[in-house]
């Protein structure tokens, strides 16, 4: 039974659709409205509030706090200044993606690390001999994304001094009227966009007065399936949809490596021992088989398809996660899209997918496999660059 | 009335239980003419449903199904003669400070709950229950077959090891070792390997000590904890669910079938003596005088039962009837059932919540657990009992009468011996009774009053009137020196016995007890192989 977030109270109120979805054992909405079109829009052409309090935290204090997180994770963050956030990811002892998320030092021996599963069991493990002090902090800490180019507006309208010179990555203390807050100019739309953390017992005050500070700038509630959408855009890779948490495979098959998953920008290999980091370096020497790619697919194939049906072309409403085969030119498999959607901003039909490394260059040809009137059949589909929205004020300050 | 039954069968099962029964059908399938002959009034053995008090309809021994092989279900056909199984969703942890721990299916859930006893533990489940089912993955293949033996030199045992071999050399090397760790390490030692927090462990562990004259910390207990887990339903391990309309329920199809293939079952037919000649079984006498013969006779009673009471060591040689005297049974456990005019109400988590529709365990520490155990080491039942409650009618409203409830209490430690001998049993048993009750009461008050009736089984009950030799619930204890080619006996695992055409199908055979059905398919396909029949 999934337990209500701080939020709860504001969000259930304005959930007209009723419809939520389980995250991490907390009730999420899913769309306010029947369908999540108006509060995709907002996060991209004003803002969008999003309750990701679900997500897991811990935090980490003590002297050794930085050398226990660069040892557990695939990043060097011990010369991570005051005031950073870094995005990364961590790995078993064979190199295989545990999980992945931020690190934010938020005072001289102060870090919270954010995943996607709990993972203050992981840190134990290695914790032995480091001074460091691990707390839990997924319950006591509410965080709203607020996404958007507008975001910015927003926040300073609310009073959050020095917002315009908080720059992509960072994070800084604030008060936001009287609440004490922490704020990163960080997100998981691939936009201009801030997290605000807070304790439990600030949450309602904090939706409030953003809400109110927002008004005017046409802030819209928004959740998991606009959410979803504008990640897709963004390309990023999502645990448990497009890989899966290594400790929870049942076959190795199922395991992917930093390379693999689009997270070998993370990984800083030449440095002190960490987990993982022999079995990657081994990796590296025969080239990962696997790449993380984003694809299109033909719009004029697609139209076609499902013209020979006399039917228009149907694309989902929001993103999809059932993961469909990719096949090369003679028919063989060569690895498989994990999710995608039709992006209303960009005009076209989109697909994160996990193909053969020697498949994965740009510009690469294959078919994809599309169901239309009850038959499986395929059309075409390209790599593409990702991100496959990027706009310029994503890094913005 | 005894008239000699003329007819001649193909066999002869001694004893309706599921696997008596099982192995019956199985053969019947097969186009053989088979009779099952049950002792008792009711067929079932201890999978058994009776209406002990008006109205309440109680599985005695026997209360929970899991561990009943799928493609046993599938290939006898039993859901469509009458099998039912409702799902068990949580195990709930009454403790003594008034607080408790539920574990649900799910995950999530389960998560929140075992993290106010030990974050780290309540983020180790998945990795646990991972390792669980890949272990299960690998036992699955030990329980669907005959129990190969590497002492012999038979070319198909050694095929039959290899391909064994083949899927564990498939395994990765920590799972590997792991399935070596099972093996030889206590329940307590096995689980510390994934957690710390007492709270959690102790209702685990217990798993490992289910029937066995064994404490949580004794070796070779692990391996009978993933003897427990690997209960399935539709394909889930951990699966537990109570069978509609009792235990009894799953023999009652399984009877069903078998009758549909052509079976004979009768029952108030106790058998008193196998028939052998020259080392050659023909047929049983019954103790009402009657005699039937049959090509071979099967029998699904204890190793000790069947070789030492109904063969006779006249038939068998000196070195067999040793190995099947030290065969260890010594039962350990004991069955508090009662009937209830209202839902028990538990102090730490009051209300007829969704707690209470799993099993309870009074389990509150691993200490209690061995305390428990030191006392029966000494020959006397536990004071203060390990407790395994389930409170079926509020899944299966069938079983009591509307708004009365059905509590079964499984007790361990309840050891056959005590010191004043087995034959005290009866002057202990309300006492013991009364220990059962005291202990569920500490957590329940109220429930001393609401009691309509109880029945109490002790493992001297459990013998007399189920025919369990010294009250072992798995007609054997699930040890490892009497498990795989050595159950029952080195020699003899392969549903043989050293008497020609008398067979062994009971669960003192391989893979063992719990309510599967394996040993009587298993028994019945040997047989059909074996070209004897």
């Amino acid at each position: 039974m999934p337990v209500p977030t701080a939020f709860h109270p504001r969000t259930a109120a304005l959930c007209h659709s009723l419809s939520w979805k389980e995250w991490s054992g907390y009730h999420a909405v899913c769309s306010y409205d029947s369908c999540h079109e108006r509060e995709y829009l907002a996060l991209r052409h004003a803002a969008g509030l999003i309750d990701v309090s679900p997500l897991f935290k811990t935090e980490l204090r003590g002297p050794d706090a930085a050398r226990l997180l660069s040892t557990v994770t695939v990043r060097n963050l011990e010369d991570l200044a005051v005031g950073r956030v870094t995005y990364l990811c961590w790995c078993d002892d064979d190199g295989k993606v545990v999980d992945d998320g931020t690190v934010a030092r938020l005072d001289e021996q102060r870090y919270r690390l954010t995943g996607n599963g709990p993972h203050y069991a992981w840190l134990h493990r290695y914790s032995a001999g480091y001074d460091v002090q691990i707390e839990e902090c997924t319950d006591s800490t509410a965080v709203l994304a607020l996404q958007g180019p507008l975001s910015r507006d927003i926040l300073a309208a609310a009073g959050v001094a020095a917002i315009e010179k908080l720059r992509f990555f960072r994070c800084m203390s604030a008060k936001l009227g009287d609440l004490p807050v922490e704020i990163s100019r960080t997100g998981y739309t691939g936009d201009l966009g801030y997290e605000i953390w807070t304790a439990r017992e600030h949450a309602l005050p904090l939706w409030d007065r953003l809400i109110e500070a927002g008004a005017p700038y046409r802030i819209e509630p928004a959740g998991l399936h606009a959410m979803d959408v504008t990640r897709i855009e963004a390309g990023f890779v999502l645990c448990g949809v497009d890989y899966f948490p290594a400790h929870h495979c049942l076959i190795d098959a199922r395991k992917s490596s930093p390379d693999e998953i689009g997270l070998g920008r993370c990984v800083e290999l030449d440095r002190e021992p960490f987990v993982g980091q022999r079995a990657i370096r081994k990796e590296r020497e025969r080239a990962p088989q696997w790449r993380f790619v984003g694809l299109e697919i033909d719009w004029d194939d697609y139209e076609r398809l499902f013209a020979n049906y006399g039917l228009p072309p149907q694309v989902r409403s929001g993103g999809w996660r059932d993961a469909v085969p990719l096949y090369d030119r003679r028919g063989r498999q060569i690895g498989q899209a994990t999710s995608g959607a039709w992006s209303p901003l960009l005009k076209k039909n989109l697909a994160l997918a996990t193909v053969a490394a020697v498949h994965a260059s740009v510009g690469e040809r294959m078919q994809i496999e599309v169901t239309a009137e009850y038959e499986r059949k395929t059309v075409g589909a390209t790599v593409v660059k990702l991100p496959f929205f990027n706009p310029a004020r994503k890094r913005s300050t | 009335m005894s008239h000699p039954n003329k007819k001649r069968y193909d066999a002869i099962i001694i004893g309706g239980g599921h696997n008596g029964l099982t192995c019956a059908a199985y053969l019947a399938r097969a186009g053989r003419s088979v009779l099952v002959l049950e002792r008792r009034h009711v067929l079932g053995g201890a999978a058994v449903s009776e209406e002990l008090h008006p109205g309440f309809t109680f599985s005695v021994c026997s209360y929970v199904v899991s561990l009943l092989r799928p493609h046993i279900i599938r290939d006898l056909n039993l859901a469509a003669h009458g099998l039912s199984i409702l799902p068990l969703d949580c195990s709930f942890l009454p403790l003594p400070n008034g607080d408790s721990l539920a574990r649900w299916g799910d995950a999530e859930r389960t998560r929140r709950e075992v993290a106010r006893f030990s974050q780290r533990d309540s983020e180790c489940l998945g990795e646990f229950g991972l390792a669980m089912t890949q272990l299960c993955r690998f036992a699955k293949r030990i329980i669907d077959e005959p129990a190969p033996d590497p002492t012999s030199l038979d070319p198909r045992q050694w095929k039959q090891l290899y391909r064994l071999a083949r899927q564990l050399g498939g395994d990765p090397t920590d799972l590997r070792w792991l399935h070596y760790k099972l093996l030889t390490m206590s329940a307590v030692d096995f689980l510390d390997l994934w957690f710390e927090s007492d709270t959690l462990k102790a209702p685990m562990s217990v798993s490992g000590i289910i029937g066995t004259f064994l404490g949580v910390r004794s070796p070779g207990t692990a391996y009978v904890l993933l003897h427990h887990y690997m209960g399935e339903i539709d394909g889930a391990f951990r699966a537990w669910g109570f069978s509609k309309g009792g235990t009894g329920g799953v023999s009652m199809a399984i009877a069903r079938s078998a009758e549909a293939f052509g079976a004979e079952i009768m029952s108030s037919a106790a058998v008193d003596r196998v028939l052998v000649h020259d080392g050659r079984a023909s047929g049983v006498v019954l103790q009402n005088g009657d005699e039937i013969a049959a090509e071979a006779v099967i029998s699904s009673v204890d190793p000790n039962r069947t070789f030492l009471k109904m063969v006779g060591e006249e038939h068998l040689d000196a070195d067999f009837t040793r190995s099947i005297q030290r065969y260890k049974l010594r039962g350990s456990s004991g069955k508090v059932n009662l009937a209830v005019d209202r839902l028990p109400e538990f102090s730490c988590r009051p209300g007829a919540g969704p707690h209470l529709q799993g099993d309870i365990a009074i389990a509150p520490s691993i200490d209690y657990l061995e305390r428990a155990y030191d006392e029966a080491k000494y020959g006397a039942y536990s004071k203060r009992p390990y407790l395994n409650v389930v409170i079926p009618s509020l899944v299966d409203p069938s079983v009591a009468p509307p708004g009365k409830h059905i509590i079964s209490c499984f007790v361990q430690y309840a050891p056959y011996d005590l010191k004043e001998g087995a034959a005290d049993w009866p002057n202990q048993r309300e006492a013991f009774g009364d220990a059962v009750v005291d202990t569920l009461a500490e957590y329940c008050p109220g429930l001393k009053e609401s009691i309509l009736y109880r029945q109490v089984l002790t493992p001297w009950d459990l013998e007399k009137e189920f025919g369990l030799t010294e009250g072992n619930i798995f007609q054997g204890e699930l040890s490892h020196e009497q498990l795989l080619f050595l159950r029952p006996t080195a020699g003899y695992a392969n549903y043989r016995t050293p008497i020609d055409r008398l067979w062994s199908c009971g669960s003192g055979t391989h893979p063992g007890g719990g309510l599967m059905g394996a040993p009587g398919e298993l028994a019945a396909k040997t047989l059909l192989q074996s070209r004897e029949l």
